[in-house]
C-alpha cells in the first residue's frame, strides 16, 4: 500500500522486537468470535491514475459548464489562485488544532488577523476562530442568547434561510426551547407588527437575517429597538458576506452569526463552509468555540494562544457553552486570505458589481414578470414571480444550460410561482439576457395561450 | 543532546508583523473586470443602509500576502515536516490525490441547489462513501450530514431521544466512562440529558458490576469510546451491550479511534447500536490547523427512520435524489448535505486503500504503538498493562519526582523535532502522556521518537532544568496563557 512507509522485512524486524510471531498476536485482545475474517466488501485498491478518473466522471455528471443564477445561501464568487496555493501548504494543510502554542504561531497569527478582520466588517467587538457553518453559527448564537438572557423562548424571522430555520428547530426543540415565527411584509423586510405582537418578557432573542433570504436589506434598527425595549438580544444572521462590502452592518445586533462561503470558499456542493460568531466584548464568556488571544512568551515577545478555554468542552464538559472541538479551521483561512486581497477599498467594488448586476437583472426581468419586494433595498438576489410554473420554466433553461433561480414552491408556498435569483460579479450582461429572455418567452406564451381560450371562449 | 541533531536542526526563519502592519492605502491584490452592466448609484439604491467605509481592512499587494502567509506557514509544525504522536487526534498522513479530486470542477463547483438530474456526480459520490462505511462499521444505514465528531454525537444523542421518545419516554441520563473525551458530557449536555459518570476498572476498561449497578430504566444510552482513550479494546464489549439492552438502553460508539479497528472487527458486529465516524481521523481528510471536519453518524435498522432529513435514496426513474418527507427525522443538523469536500477526500483515501490496505493500515497502526510502547517502558511510568491497540498511555510518575510534568516533557519534544504526544488526557491517568504514532511512521521515525523521549527521561534526572525550560529552539518561548485569559487581546487595534 502506497501510503505505508514499511517493507515485509521492517514488519518482522519490529513483531521479532517486540517477542511477538505474528501481527495477530496485538488483536488478540479482541474477543475472536467478533474479528472479521474476510476481506470488507469495498472497491478494490484503485491506482492513483483510476482515481482520478473515477472522480473526473463524478465530475461530468454533475452541472459542469452550466451558468448558475443559484445563491440562496451559497454565493458563485470569483476565488482568487493564491488562495488555494497558500492553503495547499503542508504547514498549513497538516497542522492539527493549534494547543502547542510555540510551533503553531502561524496558524494562530493567521486566526487572529481573521478574528480581526471579522470584527471589523462586521462592527463587532469580538468574533470566535469559526463554526461548522451559518446554520449552526445561527443555532450556537440563539442558544448563547438563552445563556445570556436566562430566558428560553426564541422568535425567528420567516424570511431566515429556510434550512437554517430547520437547524434551529432541531437545536432548540430537544431542549425544550418555545420558537414562534415573525413573518414578513409587503416589502419583504421582517413584519414590525407581528414582531411587537409575538414578542414578551419571555422572550430571549430575535434571529433575523440581513440580506434576509430573498435578498431584502432589512430594516435591523426598528427590529432591535422592538427587541431591545422587551430586554431580549437581537441575533442576525448574514449568509451573503460580500453585502459586507457595501451594505452597513447591523451594528445594532447583539450576536451576529455569519455564513462565509462568499470568501474564497467554493461552493462545493454545500460544504465545507465557514461559519463564525461575533459578538460584544462583554458577552465572550458566552460565546462558543475557540478563540485566539494575543500574548507574551517569557522574553516579552509578541504570540498567541488559544484563550479562554474554560468555556469549552475538553476543560468544562457538561459545563461548556458548547460541543464544538473541530472548527473550520482552514476554510477560516481561505476566508482570511481572501478578505485580505480585496481588503479595505476591493471589497466594496466588488460589492457595487455584484449591487449593479443584480439591478441590472431584476430591472430586466421586471419588464415581464414581477419582481416581488421592490419597497426596500436589496442586494445581489431577487424574487421574481412568473405566469407559469418556477420548476417547468427552469427545466427549460436547462436545455440552454442555463441553472434558474431557486423555486420558491417548496418553502413559501404562499407567493406562488415565485424563485430567487443571484446575480454576483461573475455573472455577465449577456447571460443574464440569455435568462432573462427565455423566461420572457414563457410569459409570452402563457399570455397568448390565455388570449386563445378567452377568444374560444368568447 | 547528543541526539537532537539527528531529527532536527535551527534553520533561520523570516519574522513577520501582522497583516495590519504592512498596510498602506493605494495598495491592492485585486482587480475586478470592466462592468458590462450600468453603473448604479449606490446611496439612492441603499440610501440609509449604505456602507460608506470599512475600517481597518488590509491594503497590501499580492506579493505582500504571498510572503506573508508562507512566512507564517513556516512557525508551523505539521505531518509532512514529521511524526505527530497526538493520542486521539489520529495525525496520518493526507494524501494529496484527495486534494486534486476534491478541485475538479464539477465537483468544486457545484451548487448544492443545483437540480438532482444535474447532480448525480456528486450524488453517486455521497452514495458509494455511505456504502462504504456502512460496511466497515457493520451497520444498517448512515448519514453523512454532521460537520465534525462532536456534531455527529449531537445528531446520534438525538437519535437516541427521538428512539426512546417513539416508545413512550425519551429517558433522562447518559452514562459516561470517566475515560471519554470532553465532547461526550457537552454533547449529552447540548441534548439535555444528565450526564452520569461511570468508573473504569483497574485494567482500564468499563466496570462491569459499576454499569450494571447503574443501569437502570432511566439511562438512555451509554457513550462508549472502543478502543477506549487509554488505547484498550474494552474486551467485555458484549457483556456491555447485553447490560445495556436488557433495559432498553442503547449502545453508542464514539468512532474516534475507529482507526484500530478499521478492516479488522466491525462494531456492528459487537452490539453497537449507533456510532460515529471523524473523517478527519480514520479516513485521512486534513486536520487543517483545526478543521474542517465530517462526523457521519452510523445506525442500526432500528435508528434508520430518525436519521436527519434529507436522506439520499434511489428513485424510481434509477436515479439518485434526496428524500425530504422523513416524519420521525430528528429534523436538520446543518444546512445542506453535510462537508462534502470532506466526502469526496474520505473516499479517494478508501479507494487507494481497499479492502487489503485498509487492514494493513489497522495493523500497522496497532504495530507502530505497541513498538513504542515496548520501546519507553521502564523509562516512563506505564499505568496500565493492559494490552494496548493504536496508542498508549504513559504518565510523568517518575519524572515528577524532579519536578517534570507530563507538559514539560511535551515541550522539550519539539526540540528534537517532534510534535508533543497529547498531555494530561485521559482525565483518569494522572500526568498522562499519550501516544499515538499512527501507520504513516517508518521504523527509522518510531525509532527516532523512542530515542529522544529516552534522552529526556534522562535529561529529567541529570539537568532538569533543561527540560522545565523546554522549547529552546523555537520562535517563542513558552507563552503566557493565564496573561491571555485574564486581560483577552481577541483582534487587533491601530495604535492611536
Amino acid at each position: 500500500m502506497r501510503y505505508l512507509p514499511k517493507s515485509p522485512a521492517d514488519r518482522e524486524a519490529m513483531l521479532k522486537a517486540m517477542g511477538l510471531r505474528s501481527v495477530d498476536d496485538l488483536f488478540a485482545p479482541i474477543p475472536a468470535e467478533y474479528r472479521l475474517n474476510r476481506d470488507l466488501k469495498i472497491p478494490r485498491q484503485m491506482a492513483e491514475s483510476e482515481i482520478v478518473d473515477y472522480f473526473r466522471q463524478r465530475s461530468r455528471e454533475n452541472a459542469e459548464g452550466y451558468v448558475s443564477f443559484l445563491g440562496a445561501g451559497a454565493y458563485s464568487h470569483y476565488r482568487p489562485v493564491i488562495i488555494d496555493s497558500l492553503i495547499s501548504r503542508g504547514e498549513f494543510l497538516t497542522a492539527y488544532t493549534p494547543y502547542q502554542a510555540e510551533i503553531s504561531q502561524g496558524t494562530l497569527q493567521s486566526i487572529f488577523e481573521f478574528q480581526t478582520m471579522i470584527c471589523e466588517l462586521t462592527g463587532m467587538e469580538v468574533a470566535n476562530a469559526s463554526m461548522y457553518d451559518g446554520s449552526t453559527a445561527a443555532a450556537e448564537a440563539v442558544m448563547m442568547a438563552v445563556r445570556l438572557t436566562g430566558r428560553r423562548s426564541v422568535i425567528v424571522a420567516r424570511s431566515l434561510h429556510p434550512e437554517y430555520r430547520e437547524v434551529l428547530a432541531t437545536y432548540a426543540t430537544h431542549q425544550g426551547m418555545p420558537l414562534s415565527t415573525a413573518g414578513f411584509g409587503e416589502n419583504g423586510r421582517v413584519n414590525l407588527a407581528d414582531l411587537e405582537k409575538s414578542i414578551s418578557a419571555e422572550t430571549a432573542c430575535v434571529l433575523i437575517q440581513s440580506p434576509n433570504f430573498f435578498g431584502t436589506i432589512e430594516d435591523v434598527a426598528a427590529v432591535a429597538d422592538i427587541v431591545h425595549r422587551n430586554g431580549a438580544l437581537l441575533v442576525v444572521s448574514i449568509a451573503e458576506a460580500v453585502s459586507l462590502g457595501i451594505v452597513e452592518p447591523p451594528r445594532e445586533a447583539d450576536i451576529i452569526a455569519m455564513e462565509a462561503q462568499s470568501f474564497g470558499v467554493p461552493l462545493g456542493f454545500g460544504g465545507p463552509y465557514c461559519g463564525v460568531i461575533a459578538t460584544r466584548e462583554k458577552f465572550v464568556r458566552q460565546m462558543p468555540g475557540r478563540l485566539v488571544g494575543q500574548t507574551v512568551d517569557k522574553h516579552g515577545k509578541r504570540g498567541f494562544v488559544l484563550t479562554l478555554a474554560t468555556r469549552e468542552q475538553h476543560i468544562r464538559r457538561e459545563k461548556a457553552t458548547s460541543n464544538i472541538c473541530t472548527n473550520q479551521a482552514l476554510v477560516a483561512l481561505m476566508v482570511n486570505i481572501f478578505m485580505t486581497v480585496y481588503g479595505k477599498v476591493g471589497l466594496r467594488e466588488l460589492a457595487k458589481q455584484n449591487l449593479a448586476k443584480a439591478a441590472y437583472a431584476a430591472a430586466q426581468f421586471g419588464k415581464q414578470s414581477t419582481v416581488l419586494f421592490g419597497g426596500a433595498p436589496r442586494f445581489n438576489e431577487f424574487v421574481v414571480r412568473t405566469s407559469e410554473d418556477s420548476y417547468a420554466i427552469n427545466n427549460r433553461l436547462l436545455g440552454h444550460k442555463v441553472i434558474g433561480g431557486l423555486p420558491l414552491k417548496k418553502f413559501y408556498p404562499e407567493l406562488g410561482n415565485a424563485a430567487l435569483w443571484c446575480c454576483t460579479e461573475l455573472s455577465t450582461r449577456s447571460s443574464i439576457d440569455t435568462a432573462v429572455g427565455l423566461v420572457a418567452e414563457s410569459e409570452r406564451s402563457v399570455r397568448s395561450a390565455k388570449q386563445e381560450a378567452e377568444e374560444v371562449a368568447r | 543532546m547528543k541526539h537532537m541533531t539527528r531529527k532536527a536542526t535551527r534553520h533561520v526563519n523570516q519574522n513577520e508583523g501582522l497583516i495590519f502592519e504592512k498596510s498602506s492605502a493605494g495598495k491592492a491584490a485585486w482587480k475586478l473586470p470592466p462592468l458590462d452592466v450600468p453603473e448604479v448609484d449606490s446611496t439612492s439604491l441603499l440610501g440609509g443602509v449604505e456602507r460608506r467605509d470599512l475600517g481597518n481592512m488590509p491594503e497590501v499587494s499580492e506579493i505582500e500576502i504571498i510572503r506573508h502567509f508562507t512566512r507564517l506557514s513556516t512557525w508551523n509544525y505539521a505531518i509532512d515536516l514529521g511524526m505527530y504522536p497526538l493520542g486521539s487526534c489520529t495525525m496520518k498522513y493526507n494524501p494529496r490525490v484527495n486534494e486534486a479530486v476534491v478541485r475538479v470542477e464539477g465537483i468544486a463547483n457545484g451548487h448544492p441547489y443545483q437540480p438532482e438530474k444535474i447532480s448525480q456526480g456528486a450524488l453517486q459520490i455521497i452514495k458509494t462513501l455511505s456504502q462504504c462505511l456502512i460496511e466497515i462499521t457493520g451497520m444498517d444505514a448512515i448519514t453523512l450530514q454532521p460537520a465534525a465528531g462532536a456534531h455527529g454525537e449531537m445528531t446520534g444523542l438525538l437519535m437516541v431521544r427521538a428512539y426512546h421518545h417513539s416508545k413512550g419516554r425519551p429517558r433522562k441520563k447518559v452514562l459516561i466512562p470517566d475515560s471519554a473525551h470532553g465532547t461526550n458530557p457537552a454533547t449529552a449536555a447540548m441534548v439535555d440529558y444528565a450526564v452520569e459518570n461511570l468508573k473504569s476498572d483497574s485494567r482500564g476498561m468499563v466496570d462491569i458490576s459499576a454499569l450494571a449497578a447503574q443501569m437502570n430504566e432511566d439511562v438512555a444510552a451509554l457513550m462508549l469510546t472502543n478502543p477506549n482513550t487509554l488505547g484498550v479494546f474494552e474486551q467485555d464489549i458484549h457483556k456491555i451491550a447485553d447490560i445495556l439492552h436488557a433495559k432498553g438502553g442503547l449502545l453508542y460508539m464514539d468512532g474516534a479511534n475507529m482507526n484500530a479497528l478499521v478492516g479488522k472487527v466491525r462494531p456492528g458486529d459487537f452490539g453497537v447500536d449507533l456510532m460515529h465516524l471523524n473523517l478527519h481521523k480514520t479516513f485521512s481528510t486534513p486536520h487543517g490547523g483545526g478543521g474542517p471536519g465530517s462526523g457521519p453518524v452510523a445506525v442500526k435498522k432500528v435508528l434508520a427512520p430518525f436519521l436527519p432529513k434529507p436522506v439520499l435514496v434511489n428513485k424510481a426513474d434509477g436515479t439518485l435524489g434526496f428524500e425530504y418527507n422523513r416524519p420521525q427525522s430528528v429534523g436538520r443538523v446543518r444546512a445542506f448535505y453535510g462537508n462534502f469536500g470532506m466526502f469526496v477526500r474520505a473516499l479517494a483515501y478508501i479507494q487507494a486503500n481497499g479492502p487489503d490496505g485498509l487492514r494493513q493500515t489497522t495493523e500497522d497502526a496497532v504495530l507502530n504503538a505497541n513498538y513504542i510502547r515496548k520501546g519507553l517502558e521502564g523509562a516512563y511510568e506505564l499505568p496500565y498493562s493492559t494490552p494496548t491497540m493504536h496508542e498508549v498511555v504513559f504518565s510523568d510518575k517518575l519524572q515528577a519526582k524532579k519536578g517534570v510534568r507530563t507538559m514539560d516533557i511535551a515541550k522539550r519534544l519539539i526540540d528534537y523535532g517532534f510534535h508533543p504526544y497529547t498531555t494530561a488526557f485521559p482525565l483518569i491517568v494522572p500526568g498522562a502522556m499519550m501516544i499515538e504514532p499512527t501507520e504513516s511512521e517508518s521504523i527509522e521515525e518510531l525509532d527516532l521518537f523512542v530515542e529522544a523521549m529516552k534522552s529526556i527521561a534522562e535529561e529529567v534526572e541529570e539537568n532538569a532544568q533543561t527540560v522545565l525550560d523546554a522549547p529552546h529552539s523555537t520562535r517563542v518561548s513558552r507563552l503566557d496563557e493565564t496573561a491571555a485569559a485574564r486581560k483577552p487581546v481577541l483582534r487587533w487595534k491601530p495604535v492611536t
